[in-house]
């Protein structure tokens, strides 16, 4: 039992029994994390690359010491430093990187289908660390992980998800995932941010924050990014926050518990207010120690 | 070299013809059509060629071929293309002017016809740009142009942005009496846009490019020719909206005329998540929904869009693989383009061979105003001919395309109905598949 395609690329690909396979592994990766000596003979003489075409420092670390508290080899190629930057194709990376006898290559890339594409070229597996607009498995997993453990599981629990949707490769992987594992997704933004087809993929649409949340059991917030405003798809930050922010008063319409999480880094005072942040309903450090292991465990999960 | 193409089916759209005859041909014309026809021998030099089982048209047209010389010769060149086209059936195709620099002075016009007159293969008729360095700013010497060959004026490759402009080139070209063919894309609306706007563009994480984008601007031509009274035709059609725009004009009695890609009539944006972002399946305008495949589909049995065409758009590797955001759109098609609408509109649908090939014959040809040359058999035409054979069934292999593009999305694919002769001006310029002057 494990990852059944070569390549993790969608949460799309994973049934319900394969997240709940990874769940559980994760949740025994996190006393690895939390023991005083975190490192576990596991993955020796595993060599495993994060090839990163997008800046992230959390997402990166998060994969760095998912691998290197199992002993593999870990190996970060910096994009701006490499020969990507000399113009060096993705087919020819790829093939380079083929030759050097890899594992796992882990790729982020701000184009959509690049991972893909890159892993038609190795016969590494490769595992989706975010790619445009499409997908990011880990991101997913790592959210589900957090609402397990707050919420016990997932059949009938309501979830809101909050915010620029059209440019968030999170919602569609956080889409796919819940919806395996019996959720009610409901998503809301702005009608210039909200792209066709989610009520086929399984969700309701809303551009009315308030109606999105109602007894909601669990908020995911989006990060809104500044350069969206300047293309016009909405008119100021401030008409944003107005219309689309999380501030207490609204949260009070959600359920008496409910699990408010976001992707990082936030905007504080535009998508999510400082007072929300700040609220004990929020689990955003919670959420970077499940982000290691939930990418421990399909490390692990890849590579036994 | 003379022959008689013997046992055929003969079918000709200008005269309604579908009947077993044969035809001879000497010294590049069609000498002699009629039923029984014996050989004259060898004494008279002619080869009698058994066409039995197959279906013998007038010579295909395409109207629509990205040639890519002068400037991209990594990815085609004028005889390249001319291999493709004759390979593909074709005997006349059209060149789109957006090369390097584009056609919109003589030059490059005479130099495309050298090189085609060299490469001796097929006839190729440029196409003149409607602006001046596709800027659509300043309408381009058209006068001058069509002197030097150009049949017809195209911005394709961009949507003409402003109205003005497109306004005084459908009217200039009234002098002339040239068609404007128009690449209907709303700039602006299809922003950097990469697939079909819907659920697959979603799923997939690509931005997307609305069906609006295209029926705007056909929207805007027509109402522009209706304006000016000028001919206007409708490049690669793609979606239900633009057949209903080509309806509502014709029923207005405004004079335009529209084609369709055998792409556009295969397949559907959900091959992009099929075939996992291939960049083989990156076309302007993109693949669209099933819907719009079947309104484009009985729009071309109808006759509402009167031409098929291949918009042959070849890519080198190097271009193709890449990015599904940084490689360049198109398909090369020429090689497939007779396979995949044989086998989708006549074995498949319910095309006749008689409509089918008007698409590419009588529709092309009055089009380009070579309608009284082109596009039916006669005695004393020049033998332009296209043989098919309705039962051939393989599958597209693109390593053997002639074409230097192999940026096909159907590679591997089964299709019933291949080009299995092309003659023009009474030369076999490919016979089974090989292409005149092949050493291979």
């Amino acid at each position: 039992m494990g990852i059944k395609e070569k390549d993790l690329l969608t949460m799309e690909q994973l049934d319900r029994e394969q997240i709940e396979l990874i769940l559980h592994t994760a949740k025994e990766m996190k006393s690895i994390i939390k023991r005083d000596i975190k490192k576990v003979p596991t993955l020796r003489g595993k060599s495993i690359v994060t090839l990163f075409y997008e800046p992230s420092t959390r997402t990166r670390t998060s994969f760095e010491l998912a691998g290197k508290y199992m002993s593999a080899d870990m190996v970060n190629i910096n994009t701006t430093a490499s020969s990507v930057v000399k113009g060096e194709s993705l087919k020819d990376t790829g093939l380079t990187l083929q030759a050097m006898g890899l594992d796992i290559v882990i790729v982020r890339h701000s184009m959509a289908g690049a991972p893909a594409m890159l892993g038609s070229y190795l016969e590494a597996r490769v595992i989706n660390a975010g790619d445009g607009f499409h997908q990011h498995p880990t991101q997913a997993l790592l959210d589900m992980l957090t609402i397990q453990e707050h919420l016990g599981g997932f059949e009938g629990l309501k979830v809101a998800i909050v915010g620029d949707v059209l440019h968030s490769r999170v919602v569609r992987s956080d889409l796919n995932g819940l919806i395996t594992m019996g959720a009610k997704v409901t998503i809301c933004g702005p009608a210039t941010l909200i792209p066709p087809g989610l009520e086929e993929m399984g969700a309701k649409v809303t551009y009315n924050l308030e109606e999105a949340i109602s007894d909601a059991d669990v908020i995911v917030m989006l990060r809104i990014q500044l350069e969206r405003q300047k293309a016009g798809f909405f008119p100021s930050l401030r008409e944003y926050s107005q219309y689309y922010g999380l501030n207490k008063e609204r949260l009070s319409l959600a359920s008496k518990d409910c699990l408010v999480i976001h992707p990082g880094p936030i905007n504080r005072g535009i998508e999510i207010s400082g007072e929300v942040a700040d609220s004990l309903n929020s689990c955003i450090n919670e959420q970077v120690t499940n982000g290691v292991a939930v990418r421990m465990a399909l490390l692990y999960l890849m590579l036994s | 070299m003379n022959f008689l193409l013997k046992g055929g089916l003969v079918v000709d759209p200008r005269l309604g013809m579908v009947k077993e005859v044969d035809i001879r041909v000497a010294k590049g014309k069609i000498v002699e059509i009629g039923s029984h026809l014996e050989s004259a021998g060898d004494d008279e030099q002619e080869e009698l060629i058994n066409v039995e089982g197959k279906i013998v048209a007038p010579g295909f047209i395409d109207m629509h071929v990205h040639l890519r010389e002068p400037g991209g010769e990594a990815h085609e060149t004028i005889l390249t293309g001319c291999q493709a086209a004759a390979a593909g059936g074709f005997t006349v195709i059209a060149a789109m002017p957006n090369t390097q620099p584009c056609a919109d002075n003589e030059g490059v016009i005479e130099l495309i016809k050298v090189r085609a007159q060299k490469a001796d293969l097929v006839q190729v008729l440029p196409i003149g740009t409607i602006s001046k360095e596709r800027k659509g700013q300043e309408i381009s010497e058209m006068g001058s142009l069509f002197r030097a060959g150009a049949v017809a004026f195209s911005d394709d490759g961009s949507g003409v942005v402003s109205s003005e402009v497109m306004r005084r080139a459908l009217e200039y070209a009234k002098i002339l009496d040239a068609p404007i063919i128009s690449h209907c894309e709303d700039t602006a609306l299809a922003g950097d846009g990469l697939m079909h706007e819907g659920y697959w563009s979603t799923d997939l994480g690509l931005r997307g490019i609305p069906a609006q984008a295209e029926e705007i601007m056909v929207a805007r031509d027509i109402l522009l020719a209706e304006l000016t009274g000028g001919k206007l035709h409708l490049a690669h059609l793609s979606t239900a909206g633009s057949v209903a725009l080509l309806r509502f004009a014709r029923e207005r009695g405004i004079m335009v005329t529209a084609e369709a890609t055998p792409h556009h009539l295969l397949l559907t944006d959900e091959e992009v998540k099929l075939q996992s972002y291939a960049t083989s399946t990156k076309v302007n305008p993109p693949l669209r929904s099933q819907a719009d495949v079947e309104a484009l589909r009985a729009a071309v049995k109808e006759g509402l869009i009167g031409c098929i065409a291949t918009d042959h758009a070849p890519w080198s590797e190097e271009e193709k693989e890449q990015e599904y955001a940084k490689a360049p759109f198109g398909i090369a098609s020429l090689e497939t383009a007779i396979p995949i609408v044989w086998d989708t509109l006549v074995v498949k649908g319910k095309m006749n061979p008689l409509e089918l090939i008007a698409r590419f014959t009588t529709g092309p040809a009055e089009v380009l105003g070579i309608e009284k040359e082109k596009g039916f058999f006669a005695v004393g035409r020049t033998a332009d001919i296209t043989v098919i054979d309705p039962q051939m069934k393989k599958a597209v292999n693109a390593n053997v395309f002639y074409s230097k593009g192999k940026n096909t999305p159907v590679d591997g694919r089964a299709f019933q109905g291949w080009p299995v002769m092309t003659i023009v001006g009474g030369k076999i310029v490919m016979r089974d598949g090989i292409v005149k002057g092949d050493k291979n």
